[in-house]
């Protein structure tokens, strides 16, 4: 039974009006911003594919790739690409490269997005909890000791694992009395992020140089080599992992008043993290494992994208998945073409231009929102 | 042991103890809080106010006794049901990201999805808001606004809940003297129209004026519960906040002033 509220006494009609128009007000000026950015984000990941898919070793023109393209849905429309190779490099080797990197780069960008929401933290990253680094050791030991087990898949499939195992270790460890202590979280994986760093250290010290170089090569993260089959295994985990995050938006906004308050409004805190957590750790280690650990994305892109749509998670991690393919694609292009003939760590670049670029957030954010919780 | 759960009772607490490691917070206290009143709860600092009403609240369990909600036990309650029931303003105003004020009222109305009532949605944030006094700062984002304004943008959140039991932590904590009446009033208001309001109230004169009954604590035990004019008495304030006290009638309006004595205080420092 709900106890109806009487009209309040000292107020009267006009003022509910006025309030109505502010929120009105409010609403609308946000609304425009959330259609202008999808608008935005959607046409320039276009661009950018097409720009990525045109540029390389091998230059195809825009006009070519469109053809081409038309000519794959049944248009028999513009012409196909003029060099021999081109058809077979377009869509063997740079579309898959693109669809990698959107994959990836939405889906560490989501998962930071969701991370930062169950933290209650805007400074919470997926390699804070642990997932990049335990996923790095496990793929170190595939390298290592050689496991083939599942043939190509052995050091993905690996990394994948590890990377879960250290996510719930770390929360099997931060919790007590059934409840976890974000504080405790935190630093619990800081902790295991220190023992990984140490175990990848020894498998480092203990391989041979061809081992080391690969553990090397796969910590500084990158996108060649990313074939259609690859693309398959981890597209239904980022779909699966973004779906479920969206499920879980709304509680997401309510956690934001602190675990207590969400839980007086109906949310389910634990099981809430649990979800998030292992999702989390699902679309990290799925991103992660195929192309090395490609850092900031997570941190970076959530924090822009907040700064234009607001905190609400809905528009957030639809929008930080757009960001973070985006981001992705033009990263992705720079390393493989700003050096001819090289591919750059992917990984090195993001951290390059993220690490300070996450400094300036950090200075302007805390002056404009008033403080982190 | 056992109080009769009489129908009017929303909520019921039933031999509550509790402490914390070795501390003993809660000693076999007994509540009832019912329908049409509203129950404040008073006591100096330590009296395990607060820890009470997070337990009537469900947030802690105790180590004995039990929490009944409506006849049922806080357990057995999901706690989605359990929010279209009972609201609860906390102490603590905080939030980690910069939603903006309207927003935050929009949350209290989280539990009513998929309900019928949803449709009430606009209509209950705007009420919530005129009644809180908070619609200039419906863009404001809750971070940035003052002690006093989170204090009313969260009970207006509370408000949005539209439930039958409110349980209010301090509601006048940092709030200016004509939103403390603004806000009891209305929680006054709530009661009137139905609802079982509990209030941890470190006023008593704010107390003795907005409430039905008053529950005393001390050292984790209710010492004294009945209307203010029972439990404000000059001996036993005097004796429970360990200072001398004053308790008077308002020769104009009859309310209940309850005054600190400082002459003692003021010749103690004199002679020292």
């Amino acid at each position: 039974m709900t106890a109806t509220v009487p009209g309040p006494t000292v107020r009267s009609e006009p003022a509910g009006e006025r309030a109505t128009s502010a929120t009105a007000t409010v609403d609308r000026r946000r609304r425009r911003r959330v259609v202008l950015l999808y608008a935005g984000l959607g046409i320039a990941l276009v661009v950018a594919a097409l720009v990525a898919g045109g540029s390389g070793q091998l230059s195809i023109p825009i006009n070519e790739i469109l053809g081409s393209i038309a000519h794959r849905i049944g248009l028999d429309v513009g012409s196909m690409p003029s060099h021999p190779r081109g058809e077979y490099t377009l869509w063997n080797v740079r579309f898959s490269r693109i669809a990698m990197a959107v994959i990836v780069g939405g889906s560490l960008a989501v998962a930071g997005a969701a991370m930062q929401g169950v933290f209650g933290n805007p400074l919470a990253e997926p390699s804070v909890v642990g997932v990049s680094s335990g996923a790095a050791v496990a793929a170190a030991i595939a390298i290592v000791f050689s496991l083939r087990f599942a043939g190509d898949w052995s050091i993905p499939v690996c990394a994948f694992v590890g990377g879960l195992v250290t996510t719930l270790l770390v929360y099997a460890l931060s919790r007590s009395d059934g409840r976890t202590e974000v504080v405790t979280l935190v630093l619990t994986g800081i902790a295991v992020n220190a023992v990984a760093g140490a175990l990848l250290a020894l498998l480092m010290f203990v391989g041979d140089t061809q081992a080391r170089e690969s553990i090397v090569f796969w910590q500084l993260g990158s996108l060649n080599g990313s074939r259609w089959s690859y693309v398959v295994v981890v597209a239904p985990l980022a779909v699966v992992g973004v779906a479920i995050a969206l499920a879980c938006a709304r509680s997401l906004d309510l956690l934001a008043l602190g675990e207590r308050s969400a839980r007086h409004l109906g949310v389910n805190v634990e099981r809430l993290r649990i979800v998030l957590i292992v999702v989390v750790a699902l679309l990290t280690a799925a991103a992660v494992s195929f192309c090395g650990i490609v850092a900031f994305v997570g941190l970076i892109v959530p924090h822009l994208v907040r700064m234009v749509t607001g905190p609400g998670h809905r528009v957030l991690l639809v929008a930080s998945f757009l960001a973070g393919a985006l981001v992705l694609i033009c990263a992705d292009t720079v390393a493989r073409t700003f050096v001819a003939y090289t591919d750059l760590p992917l990984g090195m670049l993001t951290s390059l231009v993220g690490g300070p670029f996450f400094f300036w957030l950090l200075r302007r954010t805390r002056r404009t929102s008033g403080g982190w919780a | 042991m056992s109080h009769p759960t009489t129908s009017s009772a929303a909520l019921t607490a039933t031999g509550i103890t509790l402490s914390f490691g070795r501390r003993p917070i809660l000693d076999a206290v007994d509540l009832q809080v019912r329908r049409r009143e509203v129950l404040a709860l008073v006591g100096p600092n330590g009296a395990g106010k607060s820890t009470l009403l997070s337990v009537l609240a469900g947030d802690l369990t105790p180590d004995q006794g039990e929490v009944m909600l409506e006849g049922r036990s806080l357990g057995d309650w999901k706690l989605r049901e359990m929010s279209r029931r009972r609201a609860v303003l906390t102490q603590e105003h905080r939030i980690s990201f910069p939603f903006p004020a309207v927003d935050v009222v929009r949350m209290g109305r989280a539990p009513w999805r998929g309900c019928p009532e949803e449709d009430e949605d606009e209509r209950v944030v705007a009420e919530s808001m005129s009644t809180a006094d908070i619609e200039h700062l419906a863009g404001q984002p809750f971070g940035l606004l003052s002690g006093g304004e989170k204090g009313r943008t969260s009970f207006a959140r509370i408000l949005a809940q539209r439930t039958g039991v409110l349980l209010l932590d301090e509601p006048t904590a940092a709030l200016d003297i004509g939103h403390q009446e603004t806000v009891l009033a209305h929680a006054r208001g709530q009661a009137a129209a139905g609802a079982a309001v509990v209030v941890v109230l470190h006023d008593l004169s704010l107390a003795a004026a907005w409430s039905d009954r008053v529950a005393l604590l001390h050292h984790g035990r209710v010492t004294a519960e009945g209307t203010p004019r029972e439990v404000f008495t000059a001996p036993l304030l005097s004796l429970v906040y360990d200072h001398p006290i004053d308790v008077l009638t308002h020769p104009g309006t009859g309310d209940l002033l309850v005054l600190p004595d400082r002459r003692s205080l003021m010749s103690r420092e004199e002679t020292a």
